[in-house]
């Protein structure tokens, strides 16, 4: 790997810790009678309100129904997740040091399981919300139907649409996995140092990743 | 989302159709189409608007004290919030109901409950002021209330809380052993008697809306009941357990019977009624110590329950008298029950076993249809009269329309947000004046301009004149307006009375001219008759009270002359100022507490000359025995002169006049 292959892994290696700045994903509902919306965010560590009374105002919606109160101190990934983040940004840091194209691999392989993983998990606690519902204190009860947010995009629940998309940490890590993808790639042969070409003159960051 | 149609949420900020400014615009000097009574709510009193331009017409004090024209502060209407608690200044109001004759709103009066002290009262629709009020014993929460049956023999009050009756120091959880509801029969058809006519004493449910029957359902009068669980605590979850609750349907007629026939007992209960005697204008007060209590055991076949889905809040009645429509807060479906098949299941003995000797009849029975995927939330019916009913759906927001009948939706209009109660003119009536629907909302948030934390209620006007509901109004609302009725203005508006006939004033202490103005002593009570005409106080100048004394000022407007009102206020007065109407006695009280000299003056912008129409109480210490005098001032007399009245002496010695 060349030195702008190494410096790029070098700001892989910080993007993760966007995670603890940005939330990985954000949820936002929006019904009749909340014509402000309400919303959360859900970060690598705890999970927010949009604003700064929303979680409440969710998990009192959510009695209703028998949904369970979203806790962020009760669920355990958001404990362990600030690590695993960190872990990859100390991987990335590695690979940009030591100038391994094969740690890379390992990184890159690694970062693509937890992505998967990650997102498996987080359907899953939908699931488990909009499913496990206690109808023993489940004060609207329509048979037949579960409360489950979507992953991504829009879903109609009861009288809320509830929309959820990744967040700005979600993006840096994608980002973070693009670039590593993409040093990995080029770096196939030593001397191909150039197989993405910057456009033009015009240095419009962002839209290219010139390496 | 299978479940649950019509959620879909709407834009916040719909527009409005291009010609809805037309459609509510009342051009300045013009008349609005419909006289509107809005409950409010917590404020207690009721509003009075104008439709469809929205505009606020009057708020008539009921069962709060009302500091702007002085009701429940000055000695006339004091009595009127007398209960047996005492004084009970404020309440909160729930449901307008207009009187009705043949099942058609009429105009005579207006109806409206207290729900928190059980309280009902008659609103006089010629002078737009309470007249009556009675407190309804062996109650606790008067929410069903005070509906009306098709000729306005009875209205009706049920309790909203079960407790025990009659009341007692029992353990909470006793609930099921020792609470009861009671229905209330209230005989209103005269004014200045209305009485509890008869308790029909029930399993102890809350009692939620109440509607009469009519056509086919004629003499039957509907009741929807939550919390059949009799839970005691966290009803939220424990009284929403039952897939379906009950609508107590009650043969009237045949109670009136039974309690004719004796069987009723005679029960002790103690209640005030208050009432304001139209020639004095003073209100009073009579204890009550009896109410007639019948037990359904006692009268085989006066109560049915009907079982209904879920937690069932309205109960309304299309306008054959067919069709009685539960709002089930809770329900997924809007269930229709039906006045002829009620009739043949109770016939056939259709029941599904019976409570406390109450017969359940079978749901299948008795229902006529269910509209299916209405909406969320769906709580009250109201009806055009053309075949169509309209539902507010609380949690979708939205006003459903549908088809009698049928039961299939016909349209859906987005609410502005949650609304409760809906109205149409005579929507609940034999004869629906089908053109307007009035949503009223719980929730406003972004409606208006916001003013802090503290919002008005917010309230929609449809046209419902078109296949298609089309919001055509906004307008904010005071207190909490649960319900409201509206006739056509054409039925009140030329039977207004404008002012009241100072020669019929028999109030005992009407001052009619200046002459009979004056000032006397009783002990520490200290009379001051006084008129007021524009632009002066007779007498205007007072002297002789001490520290201490009960200053009583009944004063007098003795103009006959449409909108022309004049106030009284004294300075540092404990009390609210006194508006007098055309023609009318009030009468303030005042303990002055320190030597000085206090001003009067009228508060009611009155003419020209209204700053100068003032007067002073000059207050002496404890035992100065200055002598009682009253004056009238120099321009007073002036006035007089010119106005050609009988010459009069300037000062009234102790006793000189008008003393009682
Ligand atoms: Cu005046």
């Amino acid at each position: 790997m060349n030195r702008r292959a190494r410096l790029l892994m070098g700001i892989a290696a910080i993007l993760p810790a966007a995670a603890a700045l940005w939330p990985l994903w954000e949820v936002r509902l929006l019904a009749p009678q909340y014509p402000e919306g309400l919303g959360m965010r859900i970060f690598a560590h705890t999970v927010t309100g949009l604003k700064p009374n929303d979680l409440g105002s969710i998990n009192g919606l959510n009695h209703y129904i028998g949904m369970m109160p979203i806790e962020p101190g009760a669920i355990p990934e958001l404990r362990y997740m600030p690590w695993l983040l960190a872990a990859l940004g100390v991987g990335a840091l590695l690979v940009a040091v030591l100038n391994s194209r094969r740690l890379l691999g390992v990184w890159i392989g690694t970062f693509a399981l937890l992505g998967a993983v990650g997102l498996w998990d987080f359907w899953r606690w939908e699931y488990d919300y909009g499913h496990n519902l206690d109808m023993e204190n489940a004060i609207i009860i329509i048979p037949g139907m579960s409360y489950q947010p979507p992953l991504i995009g829009s879903k109609q629940l009861l009288n809320f649409t509830a929309t959820a998309w990744p967040g700005g940490a979600a993006i840096a890590l994608g980002l973070a996995f693009v670039i590593a993808v993409l040093v990995w790639w080029t770096s196939r042969t030593p001397r191909a140092a150039v197989a993405v070409r910057a456009t033009g003159s015009a240095p419009d960051r962002g839209a290219q990743v010139p390496v | 989302m299978g479940a649950v149609a019509g959620c879909s949420t709407p834009a916040p900020k719909e527009m409005v159709s291009g010609d809805a400014a037309k459609a509510v615009y009342v051009a300045p000097g013009q008349y609005d189409e419909f006289y509107a009574f809005l409950s409010g709510g917590f404020s207690g009193q009721v509003t009075v608007y104008a439709l469809p331009s929205g505009r606020l017409l009057k708020t008539i004090p009921v069962f709060s004290q009302f500091p702007e024209n002085g009701y429940g502060y000055n000695e006339e209407t004091k009595p009127m919030l007398e209960t047996t608690f005492g004084t009970v200044p404020w309440d909160d109001t729930h449901h307008a109901e207009l009187s009705q004759t043949n099942a058609v709103p009429d105009g005579r009066w207006l109806f409206i409950n207290g729900n928190n002290t059980p309280r009902v009262a008659r609103i006089d629709l010629t002078r737009f002021e309470t007249e009556e009020i009675l407190q309804i014993p062996n109650a606790a929460g008067g929410h069903a209330s005070p509906f009306t049956t098709a000729n306005s023999e009875y209205i009706v009050s049920a309790t909203r809380f079960s407790v025990p009756i009659p009341n007692a120091d029992v353990p909470i959880e006793s609930y099921k052993e020792h609470f009861k509801g009671t229905l209330s029969f209230i005989k209103a058809d005269v004014p200045g008697k209305m009485d509890i006519a008869f308790q029909l004493l029930m399993p102890g449910y809350n009692y939620d809306l109440g509607h009469a029957g009519k056509g086919p359902s004629d003499g039957w009068f509907f009741f929807t009941t939550y919390n059949t669980e009799q839970a005691y605590t966290k009803l939220e979850l424990n009284a929403s357990k039952n897939d379906k609750d009950y609508i107590a349907a009650v043969n009237w007629k045949l109670a009136e019977r039974c309690v004719k026939d004796g069987k009723a007992k005679a029960f002790p209960s103690r209640y005030a009624h208050n009432y304001m005697d139209p020639d004095s204008r003073q209100a009073m007060v009579e204890f009550k110590t009896s109410v007639q209590m019948l037990e359904p055991a006692a009268c085989p076949g006066v109560v049915y329950l009907l079982p209904t889905p879920k937690s069932p809040h309205g109960v309304d009645i299309d306008p054959s008298g067919e069709y009685i429509v539960g709002g089930g807060k809770l329900a997924t479906v809007i269930p229709v029950h039906s006045a002829t098949k009620i009739k043949a299941a109770i016939a056939a003995k259709a029941f599904d076993g019976d409570i406390g000797g109450i017969p359940v009849l079978k749901y299948e029975a008795t229902i006529a249809g269910e509209v299916q995927k209405p909406g969320l939330g769906p709580l009250h019916t109201e009806f055009d009269g053309k075949g169509n009913a309209y539902t507010t759906m609380f949690i979708s927001s939205e006003v459903v329309k549908w088809k009698l009948g049928t039961w299939e939706v016909l349209d859906r209009a987005p609410t502005y947000y949650s609304p409760g109660h809906l109205m149409i003119p005579g929507g609940d009536s034999k004869q629906p004046w089908g053109k307007y629907l009035l949503a009223m909302n719980k929730i406003t948030k972004d409606r208006y301009l916001p003013t802090g934390g503290e919002l008005a209620q917010s309230a929609q006007l449809y046209d419902i004149s078109g296949d298609k509901m089309k919001l055509i109004l906004d307008f904010p609302t005071q207190g909490e307006p649960h319900y409201a009725q509206a006739l056509p203005a054409s039925i009140l508006k030329d039977k207004q009375v404008k002012f009241f006939s100072l020669a019929n004033n028999k109030s005992p202490w009407v001052t009619r001219s200046e002459a009979e103005g004056g000032i006397t002593r009783k002990g520490k009570a200290v009379h001051i008759k006084m008129m007021a005409i524009r632009s002066h106080f007779a007498p205007d100048n007072l002297e002789g009270v001490e520290v201490g004394d009960s200053v009583f000022f009944h004063v007098t407007n003795v103009e006959q002359d449409w909108d022309i009102l004049h106030g009284f206020a004294v300075l540092g007065m404990n009390t609210a100022e006194l508006i007098m109407q055309p023609g009318e006695t009030r009468t303030l009280v005042w303990i002055p507490q320190a030597p000085g000299v206090y001003p009067f003056y009228c508060t009611d912008f009155c003419s020209a000359l209204h700053q100068e129409m003032q007067g002073y109480v000059r207050v002496s210490a404890k035992g100065a025995n200055v002598p009682l005098k009253a004056n009238i001032s120099a321009k007073a007399a002036t006035q007089l002169s010119r106005m050609n009245a009988v010459p009069k002496p300037m000062d009234h010695q102790h006793g000189a006049a008008g003393g009682k």
